[in-house]
């Protein structure tokens, strides 16, 4: 369950941002998530809720923006997408690829009172 | 019983650490003791005085450091700038800000100073993973006994509870420092930087970070280390780094243990390596076995090479 850490780091960023700007209530986080990070977004989801209670960010909506991997094919030097790591290279088939993007866990912006 | 040392003397004691990072160290104990006779002829606790650059509690301490003021801006990729003030239709007094922080990025801030304190005191650091099982401490305690021989050795323990694996470590001859997680899943940053404090120096050395038993949750978390590597045993089936890849990919070598037993199982080597490879086609291969000792020699000349790379980085920052 480490999505319950990374929640925790969510907080964090939250809670830090409130000492350092003036406000009181967090309406909504946004994250970007990409496919290839290590986490799941309906598990971030799920802890979410329960991390965030009795904080600034109780009550917040979560919305999630997930992002594609992204890959550069050895082969066939080009850049793919990918799903999953373990895929191959959707023009070429060949598994000699390089993640480029994708693995990203980002707060992006809150919508605040 | 000291739980660097393996020692019996003195009042045990399980000492919470002072925290320097009170937040991130609330779901962990250290387990020091540190009223120790025998602490007064090796230092291991708070008062190492060879420890002055890192002795002190925290990372707060270093905070006003240049390296800490920039990750800590460094998560901060929208520069800075104050709220955004951003009026949304309809919404009142609310305010969109954009912040665009690395969810990590207090973890990997941390990681990063774990690694400048380890390459200042030319050490190289290994983060052992792998699923329950694996073999992991019988692969260290062979290592260990042999590596010592020729270098300082430490390892830092990682376990949901118990210190057994570090009192096998221990009995090998090398100190250890057991952190129990309680109900987390991985080690982070903060924890081994603190755990780190408390050993012995090892100047010139290897220290061996063996992480939580799992193949999910530890590939999130730098710790500082070199490299991660990943130990996977015959006894898990070939499909390993296709089923949890995100370890495969995050690890620089894949040690695959108890070879000794392939006479009895159906076990395709070349299968498991071409599977490891889809998920990081650069991820070394070492083939061996904590019981026999087979394979041993090649991981060792693996080990040296990797000591090889950190002091040719070093030198070429030093220019």
């Amino acid at each position: 369950m480490h999505e319950m850490a990374i929640c925790l780091g969510i907080i964090q960023i939250v809670e830090e941002e409130v000492r350092h700007r003036s406000f009181s209530r967090v309406r909504s986080v946004c994250l970007e998530m990409g496919a290839l990070s290590h986490a799941a977004p309906e598990a971030i989801r799920f802890c979410f809720a329960v991390v965030a209670t009795r904080t600034v960010a109780e009550g917040a909506v979560l919305n999630i923006v997930e992002l594609p991997g992204v890959a550069w094919c050895m082969s066939c030097s080009k850049s793919v997408e990918i799903a999953r790591r373990g895929e191959c290279c959707s023009c070429c088939g060949s598994y000699q690829l390089q993640v480029t993007a994708g693995e990203q866990m980002r707060v992006r912006e809150l919508e605040i009172d | 019983m000291c739980t660097v040392c393996g020692c019996t003397e003195g009042t045990p004691s399980t000492k919470r650490a002072k925290a320097h990072d009170a937040e991130s160290h609330e779901r962990y104990e250290v387990h020091v003791q540190d009223n120790c006779d025998r602490h007064c002829a090796h230092p291991h606790g708070d008062q190492g005085p060879q420890r002055s650059n890192h002795a002190g509690d925290s990372h707060s301490r270093h905070r006003g450091s240049a390296r800490h003021q920039a990750h800590g801006g460094q998560a901060l990729l929208s520069g800075g700038a104050g709220p955004a003030g951003l009026k949304v239709a309809g919404m009142g007094r609310e305010r969109v800000i954009q912040i665009g922080r690395d969810i990590l990025g207090k973890n990997n801030g941390i990681a990063a100073d774990n690694r400048a304190l380890f390459v200042a005191d030319d050490l190289l650091v290994f983060n052992l993973l792998s699923s329950p099982g694996a073999g992991k401490t019988t692969l260290l305690v062979r290592g260990v006994s042999e590596l010592k021989r020729s270098r300082p050795v430490g390892v830092i323990e990682g376990d949901q509870q118990t210190s057994n694996d570090a009192e096998r470590i221990r009995a090998a001859g090398v100190p250890a420092i057991q952190v129990n997680t309680g109900k987390g899943c991985h080690l982070d940053a903060a924890t081994i930087g603190e755990a780190y404090r408390r050993l012995p120096l090892l100047t010139g050395g290897i220290l061996f970070i063996e992480n939580v038993g799992n193949l999910i949750c530890p590939a999130a978390f730098d710790l500082g280390e070199a490299c991660k590597i990943v130990v996977l045993s015959i006894t898990e089936g070939e499909d390993k780094p296709l089923k949890y890849p995100d370890m495969f990919a995050a690890s620089s070598l894949m040690v695959i243990n108890k070879i000794d037993l392939a006479p009895l199982l159906e076990f395709d080597l070349g299968k498991t390596i071409e599977y490891a490879r889809r998920v990081n086609p650069k991820i070394d291969v070492l083939v061996v076995s904590a019981r026999t000792g087979e394979g041993f020699g090649a991981l060792y000349a693996w080990i040296d090479r990797q000591a090889g790379h950190q002091r040719r980085a070093l030198e070429d920052t030093r220019r």
